[in-house]
């Protein structure tokens, strides 16, 4: 049962030690600033990628198990990057009156994922979120940050056909190329 | 009825004073209370508001409630929904008949299962194979978290997620074995329930025994022997080593062994290393001590500048495994192939220091098969069917065997370095310590750091002792500190044991740990010191014997390559 000796640290690119550390210098005499560095992380990548919580908690002394604490305890903050398109499926009471959980499944047979997860192919990323202030046009969603209202399960469908269109597409164009 | 407690006292405390039990199942005597679980609710004049007894201070001229009918209604009401999140898997728990969960269901006639059942789906967590991690058995009471984080300053279990899916693990879907854990299994000794247990190797050791072709031979540590008694109605405390010794030959081994023995060989060697660095100057100071496994996997992940400091002599267990296979082999004709070591201790990490380096093969095989907790030892005593208690009192075999009263110090914090300073002293001087000397009084005790100044021949000798793991950075930040200005160390000497109180308080002892407890253990070890005519470990006959017919000299060429190891700078995280 002997243990490895090599640290996941060493893997960590110079780019983000330094970005980090830049985090450091500015926040470092403020009180709460935990979050904050780790919402310039997330907000840079996406998500708060493992490699930057161990740097993190190397350089300020503040415990690997705490910093997971905070990221795990707040819905904001992500562990693995996100999809390159984000639906995001409001369940606010509104919402959830008229039919969100009828957009949900539908989102969920189509992309065979569950809510809070990334398809394999990093192309969607699924989450759900308690009100956007649509309500008015209820059932809705936010897809890459544009919001749809009066949602259909045919309307579901042909978002995600659209885009996974495009992107084939892009694709097929880049081959040629 | 009327109470006067010191000032800050809890409402819980205060009822304990005047024995009245509130039930808890979160609150622990060496934490701080986390108002978690809820039982401890009460009420406080005429108000409406129950809160919780753990966390409320009490207040003069305060009139409490503790038991009537609306508090007993919703205590167990709080007992059925915390049932309701626990697997009905009581008679395959490895806390079954010794759980607090289940004795407070019990207490309170729960019959029937109210609510219905949800249990999370998680695998449980095997990784280190020293403690099992059940997930679904976590009632949330935060007492490992508390342990791991603040008593032991480890980190390895956190809090994660929230509401319905919070749970305690290590930060990220790592396992245990890649996360800072030191295996100290001081979480296990605090869980309420069956959420974290020692990995119970008993069959293994019954397999053992029933195979004609292995010879079974078995050591037994220092602090085992006053804590065993618990589990068959003893008194804390109570040293049952001729017991045990009877009752390790009925099992089936066919020679018993002491750890102590070999920690009487560990001083030899620890001491004259640390006479070497002191009076030499060969090597570094503060030589620190190294027979606690959780505390070298603490010191590798943590401080591993501290290498060169630490004693290289192996732990007792370790240094009883080499010697069994291959001194005891020879002298009594046994191909050391066929024999098959168990050792009984206090400790879920011992587990892992079997196998920690290549060095715990010194013999050609693995030095020790399996090593059993207290808890495990009592377990298969239980189910052997022998009547414990009326056993007549047993002998250990005379080699391997005879042990000091220093030796048995080693069980509890400060016993090392006490059994250490009485051998250097000699080594120095030539002479023992006078008779009013030997008791070494400001290393003993529960303080969480001790140190001393001693005098040998003339000079200065500076010792400190650190238990519990949450002590030990506080110390050594010291000697960091005057090592980067210049400065000569603060201590030459330094013992450090991973769990509160040392071994008497290990991981793998009988549960209800508290500071009351440790006295009462700590109590028996003392005493079974004082009560031999053998003080020293360099006056233990057999220790001679060992050195002049097969060993050599202390740090010798033979003993350098049985008795000492190696150490080396390891992640505290794996990925």
């Amino acid at each position: 049962m002997q243990t490895a000796t090599k640290s996941p640290l060493e893997d960590l690119d110079t780019e983000m030690r330094a970005e980090i550390r830049h985090c450091l210098d500015k926040w470092k005499e403020k009180d709460g600033n935990l979050i904050m560095i780790l919402h310039e992380i997330q907000n840079r990548h996406g998500y708060v990628p493992r490699g930057a919580s161990l740097f993190l908690a190397q350089e300020t002394g503040v415990a690997v198990a705490r910093i997971y604490e905070v990221l795990t305890f707040y819905h904001y903050f992500r562990l693995v990057p996100p999809g390159k398109h984000n639906l995001t499926v409001c369940n606010g009471t509104a919402c959830y009156l008229k039919g969100s959980g009828r957009v949900l499944g539908e989102l969920e047979r189509r992309l065979g994922i569950s809510e809070g997860k990334t398809t394999s192919d990093r192309l969607f990323h699924l989450e759900t979120v308690r009100c956007i202030g649509y309500c008015a046009m209820a059932p809705a969603m936010v897809v890459d940050g544009k919001a749809m209202g009066k949602l259909t399960t045919d309307d579901v469908a042909s978002v995600v056909e659209k885009i996974r269109k495009r992107e084939e597409g892009e694709s097929n164009g880049q081959s040629r190329n | 009825m009327a109470v006067e407690v010191p000032f800050g006292s809890s409402i819980l405390d205060a009822a304990r004073a005047v024995q009245v039990d509130i039930p808890t199942l979160c609150k622990h005597k060496d934490l701080l209370p986390t108002a978690a679980c809820g039982l401890c609710i009460v009420k406080v004049g005429g108000s409406r508001k129950m809160p919780r007894a753990c966390a409320t201070e009490i207040e003069d001229g305060m009139e409490i409630v503790t038991h009537d009918a609306e508090l007993t209604e919703i205590r167990k009401a709080t007992i059925e929904l915390i049932l309701s999140n626990h697997p009905n898997a009581c008679l395959t728990c490895g806390r079954n008949g010794d759980c607090e969960l289940q004795t407070i269901a019990g207490n309170f006639g729960i019959r029937q299962d109210v609510i219905p059942r949800y249990v999370r789906d998680l695998e449980p967590d095997c990784s280190t194979g020293s403690i099992i991690m059940d997930f679904t058995k976590c009632i949330k009471c935060g007492r490992c978290v508390q342990v791991c984080q603040e008593m032991q300053n480890v980190w390895a279990l956190s809090f994660l997620e929230r509401g319905i899916n919070n749970r305690m693990a290590p930060a990220g879907d790592i396992s245990l074995s890649e996360s800072p854990c030191v295996r100290c299994g001081q979480c296990s000794a605090h869980c309420p329930t069956g959420a974290i247990v020692e990995n119970d190797e008993t069959t293994t050791v019954w397999e053992a025994l029933r195979d004609s072709s292995k010879y079974c031979v078995v050591q037994v540590a220092p602090s085992v022997r006053v804590a065993l008694g618990e589990a068959f109605g003893y008194p804390p405390g109570t040293d049952l080593t001729g017991k045990i010794y009877s009752v390790l030959r009925r099992l089936g081994f066919k020679a018993v062994f002491d750890t102590t023995f070999a920690a009487d060989l560990t001083i030899l060697e620890e001491a004259a290393e640390f006479v070497d660095r002191f009076a030499s100057g060969k090597g570094e100071l503060p030589l620190i001590t190294s027979c606690c496994p959780a505390w070298v996997d603490y010191m590798e992940k943590r401080f591993a500048d501290f290498i060169p400091n630490f004693s290289t002599a192996k732990s007792p267990q370790q240094m009883l495994g080499v010697m069994a296979k291959t001194y005891f082999a020879s002298e009594s004709g046994i191909d050391p192939a066929t024999i098959y070591q168990v050792s009984i201790m206090p400790c879920t990490a011992k587990k892992y220091e079997l196998e920690r380096s290549e060095e715990m093969y010194a013999s050609g095989h693995k030095d020790v098969d399996v090593a059993l907790t207290t808890r495990e030892f009592a377990r298969m005593i239980k189910q052997s069917g022998i009547a414990f208690r009326d056993l007549p009192e047993g002998k250990s075999d005379s080699i391997l065997g005879t042990y000091s009263g220093a030796g048995v110090l080693f069980g509890n914090t400060g016993g090392v370095m006490e059994a250490a300073l009485r051998t250097a002293y000699f080594m120095v001087s030539g002479k023992n310590l006078e008779k009013e000397a030997i008791n070494i009084m400001p290393v003993r005790g529960l303080d969480g750091i001790k140190s001393a100044a001693l005098d040998v021949q003339g000079t200065e000798v500076r010792v400190a002792v650190a238990h519990g793991l949450g002590n030990v950075e506080r110390l050594l930040l010291t000697v960091r500190q005057a090592r980067r200005n210049g400065e000569p160390p603060p201590y030459h000497f330094i013992e450090v044991m991973a769990c509160p109180g040392g071994c008497i308080g290990g991981g793998g002892q009988p549960y209800g740990v508290c500071d009351e407890l440790r006295r009462q253990r700590m109590k028996g070890i003392v005493d079974s010191d004082l009560g031999m005519a053998l003080r020293f470990s360099h006056e233990n006959p057999e220790i001679k014997k060992i050195y002049s017919d097969f060993l050599g000299e202390p740090l010798g060429e033979k003993a350098h390559q049985l008795l000492h190891t190696r150490y080396k700078d390891r992640p505290a995280y794996q990925r």
